[in-house]
Order: structure tokens, then sequence, then C-alpha cells
């Protein structure tokens, strides 16, 4: 065993504004050539415990600490940031905000030009930092340029280019979509075992940073670690749901089905596990066991009631879309766009970033001139509308709920819109307390903005679209960044507005959201329209998914391995078991 | 008590400042009724930014935002750039201790915060500025004094009025959430 | 996209290939020479070499038609306004009055009022070219080491580089704000009223202002990490390294500065005055 290279012990910290600690009595210990996931739920002290090893506490963020830390024998409080920083390099959540340079090879550069290291030596080592992270060849791009995807490893190899040997990551999944994560998680992994650098990363989409192997997993839990464990172990251990973690999928089909996994299965990855024969057949009755077309039979009932004679609420014809990006330059994002949103439907948007599928929601509120085709909402030809009459009609929902909030109680902010269109006070206090019972906010209706929770947030931004009364509402990304208790609690309350009779839009590039809440998807690539179907079909046809480059659930790899025909059988048994299942722990909640 | 930044935080207000500065200089502007004088928010901005980042962030970043505004636009006009940072630096130099961060924003603090803005932009547009224009480009006393008056009004109105609301909005976005409770 | 908005144009040019330096200290031996002197044979000298620099820079009229227009309306209404204000000041500066055309009221022309607004007008000549030439043809990330290598702090050098950094996105962000508070309403735009609109844009601001103090939150503990603000001094990967041209570039600088100096002290005041 090699010595430790972090070390947390008996380590409790508050922070100064807040009346809790928000870790206590953390013990934790990383030794050099480790792979480590650090899982759990949003507030549970999983980014706190990060800035405690990389110095930002106490030197950024202030409060009182007790117990120890130590980073490659010093202790971050009483050396200065830097001198940490070159043993760990962390990467923020945000790369954007990281990204300080005008360009990829100054934004490498930038901790060498501060270490003043003289200019004729950087290009070599901005080159080799780029090349290890894969983006060696977009180093003379503005960050503009960048995916999501791209920024971050403009981020890893920044912190790479001073041979730091720790790599710290605060969510580093959180703002791509599946596919980048994959790549992101490859990445890490080929860093680690090429390179031997010591990862220790922050998240909470476990099925997607156990694409690659971990050595341990760490779940916290209210500023407590629950596990610390190999992640056979912690996956067969039941623990995660317990504590907010959405476990891989098959992971949860498999205990739905009565045959749970084992530590000794190598449970990790749908496409690995060892399944015994018991848990074949036990999968296999289980899907049986559901009605003959379960899921799929009801969806299709719903959407024959809805559309039946409901009429169309979008249409879109031929649509183009045209974007400059330059003085003399453009490039079209939108490309033959033809499609129609029926009133009374959820339907999905489905694609990866950069895909057009949001400007597509740009384009049918206005906030995009289409460049050639028709748009109607309703009956009505809507190219000649202002950004006002199409808000009528279609409520927006941004995938940055502060991009909308602008008043600090919530009921001013829902007020606020229907002041603007001269609604009288009698009528707005009518509204404001529907839209608040709705959305669940009603108490909170006299809290200030800021105090409430993302979710709470995005929710007050939904009611406030929603007190204008449109026939259509488009949300981007809608679960975003959010860990599943949050997730499920959110898509659970857009599921009860649709079944109220609102006409949803879900714009997502997550494939298991489409399939669980969405009656159609669109799937959009680089622009173009490649499908419009039962997002079950979209899941079982891997050569469509490989083109839209999204990525198939581990419940598809299960259905393969146990010889299911239909994968998309299960999938809907799995979708209704899991409604099932939250909906007694509703109950009993 | 106001908080104070460290200095790698002011060096970014700064910068991000001086953004906002221009892209609400540039895109932003509201045309008035009177011909070439438009109403300019940034400067409402800029007041906001300096009470709460302190006069060198409010000084530089209106100096370095009115400065590429000009540099992409108008050309260089040294004196009106320097009277935007002037103003930066005398709103936050007079809101020195106030403690709007931590939720409180009263009467007195709105009337203090309005003097400090009207007295600001006097020394901006009423002095620098056309004391400025008197001195490098020799301009006409008169002429430079009227442009002055002109921007002293409308600069006054709008940050006076934009940056009261956005302060006390601010202000109330900063109340602990501890004493919160759930309407029933 | 290389932030198209501050009009650097991409392309081989001989002032392209000076160190940004050499061509940030002629930009500011320009203006400054320009401040402080007032002689007209000296402006029209600069404004003659500026556009002479024009035309070798390959930079072309086109590039910058937008701000070029900008700047003519500017500059003609200035004529005009001083004109109108101050129609006698030639007459006051020099100390003569030669009456060209005898106008209504008090605004008659004299010969020392064009000559005054000539001498005006050449200073927008001698200096606008010069800068729009620097913007032009220095890469932006080459602004904030050209400013440090003139001895201006760092930490100020890299709050340029800062802000050129997040224009677009601010711009983006602005955009998208207030898009998104037209579609539920609040109307910003040329149709409403005065009053609404300024009310509405405090809800479009105070989002964005929201985002921007997070924003400089992480921006700076992003910097903090990676060590911004440790040493006295910083190194900066983009920057040409001084050549000898750069070196004579930089002595015309000097010379732009020395020049109106000296002519404060020859004409015995700002003024070339030919009336006399």
């Amino acid at each position: 065993m090699t010595a430790p290279l972090l070390e947390l012990r008996g380590y409790t910290f508050q922070y100064r504004a807040q009346a809790e600690p928000t870790l206590h009595d953390i013990d934790l210990t990383v030794r050099r050539g480790e792979k480590i996931a650090i899982v759990g739920a949003s507030g549970s002290g999983k980014s706190t415990l990060l800035h405690a090893l990389d110095g930002l506490i106490p030197h950024h963020f202030r409060g009182t600490a007790s117990g120890t830390v130590r980073v490659a024998g010093n202790d971050p409080a009483q050396v200065p940031l830097v001198e940490t920083a070159t043993v760990i390099g962390t990467v923020l959540q945000d790369s954007n905000s990281q990204f300080v340079g005008l360009t990829v090879a100054e934004d490498i550069a930038f901790s060498l030009e501060n270490q003043q290291v003289p200019r004729a030596e950087m290009p070599s080592r901005i080159r080799r930092a780029a090349e290890l992270a894969g983006i060696g060849d977009r180093l003379e791009d503005a960050p503009q340029a960048l995916s999501g995807g791209q920024k971050q490893r403009v981020a890893i190899a920044g912190v790479l280019v001073d041979d730091v040997e720790v790599l710290l990551l605060d969510e580093p999944l959180a703002n791509l979509d599946p596919a980048s994560g994959r790549a992101a998680v490859e990445l890490l992994d080929d860093l680690h075992r090429d390179h031997g650098r010591t990862i220790v990363m922050v998240e909470h989409r476990l099925e997607d940073v156990l694409h690659r192997d971990v050595d341990r997993v760490v779940l916290m839990s209210d500023g407590r670690i629950i596990a610390d464990a190999a992640p056979d172990q912690v996956l067969a251990s039941g623990l995660l749901e317990e504590h907010g973690i959405r476990p891989p999928l098959h992971v949860t089909a498999l205990r739905y089905a009565g045959a749970p996994v084992t530590a000794a299965q190598r449970p990790s990855r749908s496409t690995d596990i060892a399944l015994t024969t018991q848990q074949v057949e036990a999968v296999r009755a289980w899907v049986e066991e559901g009605s003959p077309d379960d899921g799929s039979a009801d969806a299709q009932r719903s959407r024959d009631e809805r559309s039946g004679d409901a009429g169309i609420a979008l249409d879109l014809r031929d649509v183009r879309c045209e974007i400059p990006v330059g003085p003399d330059r453009s490039s079209v994002v939108l490309e033959g766009i033809t499609a129609q949103v029926r009133r009374g439907e959820m339907l999905g948007v489905l694609g990866s970033n950069g895909a057009g599928k949001s400007t597509l929601a740009r384009v049918i509120c206005g906030f995009e001139s289409l460049s050639g085709g028709e748009l109607r909402i309703g009956a009505a030809d809507a190219r000649g509308w202002s950004l006002a009459e199409r808000g009528e009609h279609i409520g927006f929902v941004l995938q940055e709920p502060g991009q909308m909030l602008s008043r600090p109680l919530v009921t001013e902010e829902i007020a606020l819109g229907l002041r603007a269109r001269g609604i009288g006070e009698d009528e707005i206090a009518r509204r404001t307390t529907m839209v608040l019972e709705a959305c669940g906010l009603a108490p909170f209706r006299s809290w200030p903005v800021s105090a409430l929770s993302h979710g709470q947030k995005k929710r007050v931004t939904i009611a406030c679209v929603l007190a204008l009364e449109p026939e259509v509402l488009i949300l981007d990304e809608p679960t975003a960044g959010q860990d599943f208790a949050h997730y499920t609690e959110f898509m659970d309350f857009l599921r009860t507005l649709h079944a109220a009779g609102t006409t949803v839009l879900l714009i997502t590039h997550d494939m298991h959201l489409a399939l669980e809440y969405a009656d159609r998807v669109l799937v959009l690539s680089q622009g173009h329209l490649l499908a419009d179907e039962d997002p079950a079909v979209v899941l079982t046809d891997p050569a469509l998914s490989a083109r839209a480059d999204l990525v198939t659930t581990g419940l598809y790899d299960l259905a393969r391995r146990c010889g299911i025909e239909d994968p998309h059988r299960l999938v809907h048994r799995f979708v209704a078991e899991d409604r099932e299942v939250r909906a007694a722990q509703g109950d009993a909640g | 008590m106001t908080r104070s930044h460290s200095p790698v935080t002011q060096v970014v207000a700064i910068g991000i400042g001086a953004a906002l500065f221009f892209v609400l200089g540039r895109f932003a502007a509201i045309p008035t009724p009177i011909p070439n004088t438009s109403i300019n928010i940034q400067y409402a901005i800029l007041a906001v930014f300096a009470v709460l980042y302190g006069p060198f962030v409010g000084a530089l970043a209106g100096f370095i935002g009115h400065l590429l505004i000009d540099v992409t636009g108008y050309g260089i006009w040294i004196s009106w750039e320097l009277a935007s940072g002037v103003f930066g630096l005398v709103v936050g130099a007079l809101l020195l201790k106030n403690a709007i961060a931590d939720g409180e924003f009263g009467t007195s603090l709105a009337i203090r915060l309005n003097l400090s803005i009207l007295l600001a932009n006097g020394v901006a547009w009423l002095l620098i500025a056309p004391l400025g224009d008197v001195l490098i480009y020799s301009e006409p006393a008169n002429k430079v004094w009227a442009q002055g008056a002109l921007a002293f009004v409308a600069n006054s109105v709008t940050a006076c009025i934009l940056a009261t609301i956005i302060l006390s909005v601010y202000a109330r976005t900063r109340t602990r959430s501890g004493s919160l409770s759930r309407d029933q | 996209m290389s932030s198209p908005l501050l009009g650097y144009v991409d392309r081989e040019g001989p002032l392209h290939a000076l160190s940004g330096v050499s061509k940030l200290a002629l930009a500011l031996g320009v203006v400054l020479g320009a401040m402080i002197g007032f002689d007209v044979r000296y402006l029209a000298a600069v404004a003659a070499g500026s556009l002479v620099l024009w035309a070798v820079s390959g930079v072309r009229l086109r590039d910058l038609s937008v701000v070029l227009w900008l700047i003519t309306i500017f500059m003609v209404l200035n004529n005009i306004g001083i004109f109108l204000f101050a129609p006698g000041y030639g007459t006051e500066l020099f100390g003569t009055r030669h009456l060209l055309l005898d106008g209504p009221w008090h605004w008659d022309v004299t010969s020392e009022q064009l000559f005054y607004q000539l001498a005006v007008t050449l200073k927008y000549f001698a200096v606008l070219p010069a800068v729009l030439l620097f913007v032009a043809t220095t890469r932006p990330p080459e602004f904030a080491s050209s400013l440090a290598r003139l001895g201006v702090p760092y930490r100020f050098a890299y709050a340029v580089s800062l802000a050129l950094r997040y224009i677009p996105d601010v711009q983006r962000e602005f955009r998208t704000i207030s898009q998104a508070q037209q579609a539920r309403g609040l109307d910003t735009s040329r149709g409403a009223g005065l009053r609404t609109r300024v009310r509405n844009l405090s809800s479009v601001l105070m989002p964005l202002l929201l985002g921007t103090f997070d924003r400089i939150e992480s921006v700076s503990a992003a910097m903090e990490l990676r060590g911004f603000g440790r040493g006295r001094r910083r190194t900066w990967l983009v920057s040409t390294p001084v050549r000898g041209r750069d070196v004579l570039v930089m002595l015309i600088a000097v010379m732009l500065l020395a020049v109106p100096v000296a002519l404060l002290v020859v004409n015995g005041g700002r003024y070339w005055n030919p009336f006399v």
C-alpha cells in the first residue's frame, strides 16, 4: 500500500453563513493511483468535501472547520492555494466560467503564465497537455466556438499542464449530453490507467460514471459518509436508493424482477454483469407478468384518446433556420423540419448537444427568425407574430431558471407577466392561487425566490408561464443537473400538469427521460429530423441512436442478454413498475 | 459592514463589469425624443457595481467599458471615458460602508444612494467631461457644458431610478431564509 | 469566430506582423500627441500619416464600414454643434476676425472659425484611423499582454482581457433574458412607452445582474485555483517579440509625443496662428 495522498480525519465544516455544519466527522483516505467516485444527492456536502481538499476552503469560502486535512502531507488551510494546486488540479462544475482565456491555447497556458514560465517553454507544454486531454486540434478556437464537452477538456488540459498528481472533478457530467459524458468518463479512465493520475470525482449520475471502472464509490448523505467500498458492493447494498442516488437501471430492474444483484456478479455494467440463469428467468417472467403489451398499449390508448379530434397545437412545415455567426457568415442550424404537435400531447424532442433542439424551441417562440418554411400555432400562421403574441400561446421555460426571475417574491414574479398584459387584480389573484396550487408552491407563496432550491425556482418559472394560460408548454432540459429525487419529483409534477390538459414539449438529451415520460419523440441530429416515433422504438433501434449520438440505457442490454425479443417491453414494464413503486413511496411518505 | 472582496474577485468584477457596461451601452440604449441623446442604462449598472464591489472596481469597470464602446464605435474621446470612471469611483467612495449584501436597504440608504449618484453624475458630467473637453480638445465651453448638462440630467434620472430599484430588489434577495415558515 | 464585434481583421499585412506593444505604443503616441497638440500642421501630418498607414495595412474601408459611418455622423454632428453653440470661438482663440459670410444672429462664418473647426476635424482624422487600425490588426489576446508590457499592472491588463472574453457571453445572456421576458409580455422594444420600458428593463437587468454576480464568484474561484495573482509579475503566451522595426515604430511613437510638446514652446501656446 502506498502512502495516503489525500486524507481527511474527523473533519467537520460549517460555512460562515449557515446554521448547521455541511460536513460532519468525515474520514476519507485516497491513495496514490486510486480512482474514486463520490456520489450523493444535492446538498449532501460532496462539493464542499472537494473544496476542503483543493483549498478553496478556507481560502475562498470561509467558515469554521475542525479535524485534519492532509494533501501530500500538507494542510491546505496552512499553505497558499497555489501550493495545493501543484498537487491537485481542480476542474469546476461550470466549465464556461473556468475558461478565462480568449483562445484554447491561452486558457491552457493560464497557470503557466501565473507561474512566470518563460514564453518559449509554453507551446510544447500546452500541446502535450492538450493532446492528453484530447483537445489538441482546437488550440486556436475561441470559447464560444466550443461545446460543453470540449470546454471541459480545456479545463482538464489547463490543470494537466502543471503535471498535477490528482484530478478533482466537481460534477463533470452535469452539463454534458450522455454521449459526451461517456467520452469524458473514458478520457478520465485513460488518464488514470495510462498516465497514472489519481482521480477523485463528485457526481450523481452513477450509471454514467460506472461506464468505466472505479476503485471505490463513496456515498454521502447529509454531510456524512454512508458507504465507502468497491462499486460492486455499494450497488448490491441497496443503500443508493435510500440516499437519493439512482443505481444503474439494470440493477434496479433486477431488483424489481425479484432477483437482486450480489457484489460477486460485478454488477457495475449491464454488458459485463455475470447474470445467473435464475436471474435471466426472473427477468423474463417479470416482463411476461405485465400485460402482454402493457405500457405501449397504455401509451397508445392515451395517445388516441387525446389526439382524437383535439386538433393541432403546432404545425411546422419544412422549417429552416440560419443563424449568423460572424460578420458575413451564417450557419444553418435547422433544415427541412416538418412535424406536428397535437393538443394534449407530451412530446419529447431528443438529440445530442448541438443537434438543434433548443433552436427549434427558440424558433417556435420567435427568439430566432425562420429563414424558410412555415410555422402555424393553432390554425394561424405565426410568422408575423411578436414575441409577446407568441407568448400568449406558447410558454417557454428556459433551462436556467435564474434567467427568468426578476422579483424578490414568488407571487410578485407570477403577477409580473399578468400585469404587463393588463389583466385585472382580481383575475391576477385567481390565477396566482391556481398556478401556485398546480405547481406545489402554495406553501412558499410568501417566500423570497432566493430562498428556494433550484428545482423550486424552476417551478416558479413554470408557474409564471402557466399563469399566462398558454396552450403549449416548452421545457428546455427540465432536469439538467438535478439529482434523482428532484428529477422524479419534478417530472411527476410535469405529468400532473400534462394530465390536466397542458400540451408539453420536453427538450432533452436524456433518452430515459423521453422514454419514461413522452408519448412520442422527435429525434434531431445536426439540424435534421431523423425520426418521429414512439420512444421505445427509438431505443430499440441502435443504428438510429448511434446516428443521433444518443446513448442507449442499460435496460436495452439487459433485455438483449436475457433473450427478450422486444426490448421495449422490458422498458415499458420497468417504467410501469417504477411508477408504482414511487407512488407507493409517495403514499407512505 | 461591507464585505471585502479578494483582489482576484475585484479583477474579475472589473472585467465582467466592463463587459456588462459595454453590452448595455452598445445594444440597450433607449433613444429619447431629443435627437442624438439616448438613455444610457449602463450607468445604473455601473452604480450597482460600484456600490457592491467598491470604488476601485466602479472606476475601472466604467473606464474600460466606455473605452471599449468608443474604440469599436465613436472613436476615443478620453475626457468622457474618464468621466465614466470618475462616476464609478465617486459612487463607490460615497457608499463605502453599506450592508446591502446582507439584505439591508432602508430609506436612509436609498436617499444616500440617490444623493451619491447625483453628486457623482455632477462631478462626471458637469466637471470632468466638459473640463476635459475644454482642456484637451479645446472645445467651446458653452457647447460642452450644454452636452454635459444633458448627460447629467439623462444619466441621473435613469441611474437613480434603475439603481434604486435594482439594489432594493437585490437586498431583498439577500434576506436570510432561516426564519421562513411554510404558509398553510 | 474570434469576436467579430471588435473588428479584428484576419489578414496578412505589415501592421499585422508588428508586435502588439509597438502598435499600442504608436496608437497611444497618436492619441496623446493629438490630445496635447492643436497645431494644424502637426495634426495634418499625423492625419496624413494615419491615412497612409491605413492604405498599406491591408485593411479595407469596407471591413470597418459600420464603424466609419458612426464616426462620420458623430463628427458632422459635433461640428454642427460647435458652430451652433460657439460660432465666434475661432475669433476668440486667434484674436482676429475675417468675415466670410454674414449669417443670422451670431452665426457669422469667419475664417478663424473654419480654421478652428478644421483643426478639430483633423484631430479626428489623426486619432481615429490609428486606433481603428490597432484594433483591426491586433489579435484580442495580445491586447492584455501589450498593455502589461507597456507597464500597466497585469491585474488591470487582465481585466481588459476578461472583458473581451465575457462580452459575447453577456451579450447572449442579455438577449435570451430579454426575449424570455418579452414573451411574458414585458415589452422593452420601441413599441412601449418610455415609463413602461424602463420598468420592464429592470426585469431584464435583475436576472442578468444576479447571474453576473454568480459568474464573478465562480470565475474568481477558478482563477485563484490556477494561481492568478500569486506573483508580482506574470508572463504572457500571446505576445509577439519586439524586433528592429518595432523599435522603429516605438521611436516614432515617442516623436509623435515630443513634437507637440516642442510646438507648445515654439508657438507659445497650443495653436499655430496663421492670422497674425
